[in-house]
C-alpha cells in the first residue's frame, strides 16, 4: 500500500514512540489498553515482549520501539498496548503493540497526506504509507500490516529453530 | 373410488401437462415431478377395475420414466418429451372416454423402444464414461418389469399378459416391451456435478445431516442383520434414505437422489411386509450407504476446496441395477388385486424366485410365469415373518412412508449450535470463573469482613461453578456413535481375515468432549484392526487352545479420576514379549543390552516402523498405525497402556482428559516466571540429593531415580531465564513422562495445582514446540503451558549452547 491507495478521508489513531508521532488507521485498531502484566515467552526475539491476557485470550505483545530500532525505554504510566487486528495471508491476527503514549483519533483527508520522502528517513520507507501533516507537525502513517508481515514471524521462528527442528525421537 | 379421488386424477394430469410444457430437452428440470405424478396416477388408479387400462398406461409411463428417461444421464431429450406428451394425451383421453383401452396405444410403446435405443447410443457417444460396469446378463433392464417391482401394488399390471383370452393384443405389447428394450450391457455412470449456485450454507447443512443419516443407515443395517424384524430400525433406515433422497434432489445431486430413491423403494417393500430382510438386502443397503458416503466425502472435499471441482463418477448405476435386482427377486406379492383374483397365475410367478438371490436371475422374470405356473402365493407367504404384521390394506397408500415419516418424530428437542459459539461460551465462562475468584480474593474486599458480602460472594461462586459445569457439558457427546462404528469394522474385518469375532460394547453413554470424539475415532479403528488382525486367532487355532471359536473383542468406556478411560480388550493370543524384543532389536529400535520392563517391551509396538506381523496383511502390519495411534492419543493429552497375558489376550487402555478445554495443571516457578505442566504427564517430584546427579560422558547430567537413570533438564537453561539458584540441590526435580521416555526437569519451586482453561498461543508462537498453549492464571496473568512431549524429546542439546540461546 502506498500513498496512492489513500483515496478517502479516514480516521487515524496517533501514538508516540520517542519523539516521533505515528498514526495507524483506526480500522486496524481494536482497542487501547493500559499496560498489564506481560508474560515473557522464552526463546522469543527481544522485541516480542510476551503475551498478555485480553479478556481471556493470550495476545502477543510487540515492543514497537525495539521493532523500529529505537532504544529500549522503561515502561511508564503513559505506556499503552494498542491492540491491532490485522489480516495476514487471509488470516486474522490479533496482536498488541507497545507504544510510549497514545494520543488521539484524527481525521486526515487524502490531500493532507504526502508520499514519504525517499531519503533522509530513519524508517524504512516501505513500512510507511504516507506522511500526514497536522498543523506544523508531521505524522508518520504506518502500513502496519507490512510492519508485522516483514519476516518477523520467520525471524521469530529462526531464533527457535533448534527447538523446533529437534526431531521427535530421542 | 370416490369423486374426490377421481378429481385428483384430473388435477394430476393437468399438472403433468404443465410440467411437460416447462420441460426442455437437455435439461432435467421436472424429471422427478413428472415421474412422481405418473406414479401418483398409477397408484391412485390401482384397485379400480374401471380404471384398469388407465392404470396400465400410467404404470407403463412410470417405467418409461424410470428405465428410459432417468437412465443414463437422466436428461430429457426431444424424443422422450414427445413420448411423454403422447402418453399424457392418451391418459387424458382415457379419462374422457373410459372405454378407450391402453392396448390401442400399443404402437406408442413400441415406438418408444427404438427411440430410447437411439438415445442410448447417442449417450454413449456424448458421455465420457470413466467407469463402465459390464454385466454378464444379456438384458438387465426390462422396460416394464422393474416398475412392477418398485411398487408391488402395481403387480396386477402383469395381469393382462397371461389373462389374454378376452383381449389378445395386450399380451404381445407387454411381453414385447422387454425385448426391444435397449438392453444395455454397459452402465452409463451418471457423473455428479456440484451446482455452483448452491449456497455453501445449504451444502454444509446437507453434509452434516448426511453423516447422521448415513450413520443411521449403517447402524440400522447391522441391527437388522441380527434382528430382521426390528420395525423401528427398519423405519429409521427408511427415513434416512427418504430424507437423503429429498435433500439430494433439492440440491440437484442426481445420482445420489436416484440411488437413495431405489433403496427407499426397496425398504418400503420390506416395511410393507412384501420382502423379508435378507442378506442381499443388507448388502445393498450397506453398499448404498457406503457409496452415498463416498459421494458426500468427495463433495465435502470439493466444497472445502481440498480437491478440484470436478464431476464425481461412481458405480452408482451398477448398484441401482443391483438394488432393482433385489427388489425383483423377492417379489412375493401378498394379496392380488381384485382383478387378479380371476387369474392368479402371474402373481405367483415372481414368488418362485425369491430364493435365488443372484441379481442375474432378474431378467428371467418374464420367462418365469410359464415355468412356475400355478403355485398359490399364500403358502409361500406364510413363513415370512414380516409379511404378517403389515396387512395387505397398506397397498392403498404407496407413499405411506411419507406419512410415517412425519408421525414418528423424535421428541428430544435439540438445537444445533455452531461449535465456534460453544467454544467462545466455554471460554467466557472460564474467564468468569477467574474473574470471580479474583474478586473473591481481593484483599481490600476481604478486609471489609462483611458477613453479607461473604454470603453473597459464596452464592455467586456456586452459580459460577454450576454455569461452568453446564457450559462444559454442552461440548460433551456420548461415545456411542464412535463405538458403534466399530460394529461394521469388526464385521468386515473378521470376514476378511476369516475369523469369528464378537464385539461387545459397554459404557457407550460415557461422554467425551466433541473434539476428542472426533479425534479418537482413527486411533480406535487402528487398535480394533490390530486386535482382530493380530490378537484374535483363527477359529481352528482357538479351538486347539481350548477357547471358543468365536473371539471376543470388548470395548469399554468409563470415568476414572479426572479422566475418561477407553479399554479395548480381546481374548486372543496376547502380545509375545520375545517376538517384540527380537523384532525391536532387528529393526534397530533398541539394542540388545537394554534391559526393559514388561511394560516397556509392550510399549515398543508403538515405536515408529515397528511391526511383528510376519506377513503384511491387507489390514495391518505395515508398521504404520500403532505409532500413529500413540501420537494421536498424546495429541489429545492422553496416554495409552498395554497389558497382556500370553494366551489370554491383551488389554489396551487409553486415558483421555475429560475435555480439551481444561487440564489439571501443576504450576511451577523458575526465576520470576511461572509455567504450567499437565499433571497427567508428571510422574513425581522431589528435592534431589547431591549424590543423585551424575554426569555421564556424552549423555550429560543424569539423575538416578531409584536406580533408574534419566537425563536432567534444567529449565532455566532451556528458556534462558535467570533462576533463583543454579544449584540443583536448591531446586525441585519433576519427573515428566511422555510415551516411554522420561526426563527430570529442574525447576525452582512448585507453586500449586490448578485446573486451567487452555488457550491457544496464536500463530505468533505456534512453532515453538516447547509450549503447547497458554492459560489465564488466577491473578489474570497469562501462564504458559509446557509441552511435555517436546521436552522429553529434547535430547542432548543442552550441551549445545547455540541451541537454546534466546
Amino acid at each position: 500500500m502506498s500513498v496512492e491507495s489513500i483515496k478517502e478521508t479516514a480516521q487515524y489513531i496517533t501514538f508516540k514512540l520517542g519523539d516521533e508521532l505515528f498514526a495507524i488507521n483506526v480500522s486496524q485498531v481494536r482497542e487501547v489498553l493500559d499496560l498489564s502484566l506481560i508474560t515473557k515467552v522464552p526463546t522469543a526475539p527481544g522485541y516480542m515482549r510476551g503475551v498478555v491476557n485480553v479478556r481471556g485470550s493470550a495476545i502477543p505483545v510487540v515492543d514497537l520501539r525495539l521493532k523500529f530500532g529505537l532504544p529500549k525505554a522503561p515502561d511508564t504510566v503513559q505506556t499503552r498496548i494498542v491492540v491491532l487486528e490485522l489480516e495476514m495471508d487471509g488470516e486474522a491476527l490479533v496482536l498488541g503493540g507497545l507504544a510510549d503514549s497514545v494520543h488521539e483519533v484524527i481525521e486526515l483527508e487524502p490531500n493532507q497526506i504526502n508520499a514519504p520522502p525517499r531519503i533522509g528517513m530513519r524508517w524504512k520507507t516501505e513500512l510507511i504509507q504516507g506522511m500526514g501533516k497536522r498543523g506544523d507537525q508531521f505524522i508518520i502513517i504506518l502500513d502496519i500490516t507490512k510492519v508485522f508481515s516483514m519476516d518477523d514471524i520467520v525471524q521469530l521462528e529462526a531464533t527457535k529453530a533448534s527447538l523446533n527442528a529437534e526431531p521427535a525421537n530421542a | 373410488m370416490d369423486d374426490k379421488d377421481i378429481s385428483k386424477l384430473d388435477r394430476w394430469l393437468d399438472n403433468l401437462a404443465t410440467e411437460v410444457v416447462l420441460a426442455e430437452p437437455g435439461s432435467d428440470q421436472g424429471l422427478l415431478p413428472i415421474r412422481e405424478l405418473f406414479a401418483n396416477l398409477r397408484d391412485k388408479s390401482a384397485n379400480d377395475e374401471s380404471l384398469q387400462h388407465f392404470h396400465e398406461a400410467a404404470t407403463d409411463a412410470v417405467s418409461y420414466m424410470e428405465n428410459t428417461v432417468m437412465d443414463g444421464d437422466a436428461l430429457f431429450t426431444a424424443a422422450y418429451l414427445e413420448h411423454i406428451k403422447n402418453r399424457i394425451a392418451l391418459l387424458k383421453e382415457m379419462r374422457r372416454d373410459p372405454s378407450k383401452t391402453f392396448t390401442s396405444e400399443a404402437p406408442t410403446t413400441e415406438a418408444a423402444a427404438p427411440e430410447s435405443e437411439n438415445v442410448a447410443t447417442s449417450e454413449t457417444v456424448a458421455e465420457t464414461p470413466v467407469e463402465v460396469e459390464s454385466e454378464a446378463e444379456p438384458a438387465p433392464e426390462p422396460v416394464t418389469e422393474p416398475a412392477a417391482a418398485v411398487e408391488p401394488e402395481s403387480a396386477p399390471i402383469a395381469e393382462p399378459v397371461p389373462a389374454p383370452a378376452p383381449e389378445p393384443p395386450p399380451a404381445p405389447v407387454t411381453a414385447a416391451a422387454p425385448a426391444p428394450a435397449p438392453a444395455p450391457t454397459h452402465f452409463e455412470e451418471m457423473p455428479l456435478v456440484l451446482d455452483e449456485n448452491i449456497e455453501a450454507d445449504l451444502l454444509k447443512e446437507f453434509f452434516s445431516e448426511s453423516h447422521e443419516h448415513l450413520e443411521n443407515i449403517e447402524q440400522g443395517a447391522l441391527v437388522l442383520e441380527d434382528n430382521p424384524k426390528h420395525k423401528e430400525t427398519l423405519d429409521s433406515i427408511f427415513r434416512a434414505f427418504h430424507s437423503f433422497k429429498g435433500a439430494a434432489g433439492f440440491l440437484n445431486l442426481k445420482p445420489m437422489n436416484r440411488l437413495a430413491h431405489e433403496l427407499e423403494s426397496l425398504l418400503d417393500l420390506v416395511r410393507e411386509g412384501k420382502r423379508d430382510v435378507s442378506a442381499a438386502i443388507i448388502e445393498v443397503v450397506l453398499k448404498g450407504g457406503d457409496l452415498l458416503r463416498e459421494y458426500v466425502v468427495e463433495l465435502q472435499s470439493q466444497v472445502s476446496g481440498q480437491s478440484e471441482r470436478a464431476a464425481i463418477i461412481k458405480p452408482v448405476a451398477h448398484l441401482i441395477h443391483q438394488v432393482r435386482g433385489v427388489i425383483e427377486m423377492g417379489n412375493g406379492t401378498p394379496a392380488p388385486a381384485p382383478a387378479a383374483a380371476a387369474t392368479p397365475t402371474p402373481t405367483a410367478a415372481p414368488v418362485a424366485t425369491p430364493e435365488t438371490p443372484a441379481p442375474a436371475e432378474t431378467t428371467n422374470v418374464i420367462a418365469m410365469p410359464v415355468t412356475a405356473a400355478a403355485p398359490e402365493p399364500i403358502p409361500v407367504e406364510a413363513p415370512r415373518p414380516i409379511a404378517r404384521p403389515t396387512p395387505p390394506s397398506s397397498e392403498k397408500s404407496t407413499k405411506g412412508g411419507d406419512a410415517d415419516h412425519g408421525a414418528v418424530k423424535n421428541n428430544n428437542t435439540v438445537v444445533k449450535v455452531d461449535t465456534g459459539k460453544l467454544d467462545s461460551l466455554v471460554d467466557l465462562v472460564g474467564e468468569m470463573v477467574i474473574a470471580q475468584s479474583m474478586v473473591a480474593q481481593d484483599p481490600d474486599l476481604r478486609a471489609l469482613q462483611c458477613p453479607r458480602l461473604t454470603r453473597n460472594m459464596t452464592q455467586l461462586s456456586h452459580i459460577v461453578n454450576d454455569l461452568q459445569r453446564t457450559a462444559m457439558s454442552m461440548r460433551m457427546v456420548p461415545i456411542r456413535a464412535t463405538f458403534q462404528k466399530m460394529n461394521r469394522l469388526v464385521r468386515d474385518l473378521a470376514t476378511k481375515v476369516e475369523k469369528q469375532v464378537e464385539l461387545k460394547l459397554s459404557g457407550e453413554d460415557t461422554e467425551l468432549d466433541r473434539t476428542i470424539i472426533d479425534e479418537i475415532g482413527d486411533p480406535l479403528i487402528h487398535m480394533v484392526r490390530n486386535s482382530v488382525d493380530h490378537g484374535i486367532e483363527k477359529p481352528e487355532v482357538r479351538l486347539a487352545h481350548g477357547k471358543p471359536a468365536v473371539g471376543t473383542l470388548h470395548m469399554n468406556a468409563f470415568h476414572q479420576g479426572g479422566n475418561i478411560v477407553i479399554q479395548i480388550s480381546d481374548d486372543g493370543a496376547g502380545l509375545n514379549e520375545e517376538r517384540i524384543l527380537a523384532k525391536a532389536i532387528e529393526k534397530g529400535i533398541i539394542n540388545e543390552k537394554q534391559q526393559l520392563s514388561k511394560k516397556e517391551i509392550f510399549g515398543l509396538i508403538f515405536a515408529p516402523g515397528f511391526s511383528t506381523a510376519d506377513k503384511v496383511s491387507d489390514l495391518s502390519g505395515r508398521g504404520v498405525g500403532m505409532d500413529v495411534v500413540r501420537s494421536n492419543i498424546e495429541k489429545l493429552r492422553g496416554k495409552v497402556d498395554i497389558d497382556s497375558t500370553p494366551g489370554k489376550g491383551a488389554v489396551f487402555t487409553i486415558y483421555l482428559p475429560l475435555t480439551l478445554a481444561i487440564i489439571d495443571g501443576l504450576i511451577i516457578a523458575v526465576g520470576e516466571e511461572h509455567y504450567i505442566l499437565p499433571t497427567l504427564s508428571v510422574k513425581e517430584s522431589f528435592r534431589p540429593h547431591a549424590n543423585m546427579i551424575s554426569t555421564v560422558h556424552e549423555r550429560g547430567e543424569m539423575v538416578n531415580v531409584r536406580g533408574h537413570l534419566s537425563p536432567l533438564l534444567r529449565l532455566y537453561e532451556l528458556f534462558g531465564i535467570k533462576p533463583k539458584s543454579t544449584n540443583a540441590n536448591d531446586g525441585i526435580i519433576i519427573v515428566i513422562e511422555s510415551g516411554n521416555q522420561q526426563r527430570c526437569l529442574l525447576v525452582d519451586d512448585l507453586v500449586g495445582k490448578q485446573e486451567v482453561v487452555i488457550k491457544s498461543l496464536g500463530d505468533a508462537f505456534k512453532r515453538n514446540r516447547a509450549l503447547s498453549g497458554a492459560s489465564i492464571l488466577g491473578d489474570g496473568r497469562v501462564g504458559l503451558i509446557l509441552d511435555v512431549s517436546t521436552l522429553v524429546s529434547l535430547k542432548d542439546e543442552r550441551n549445545d549452547p547455540t541451541a537454546m540461546a534466546a
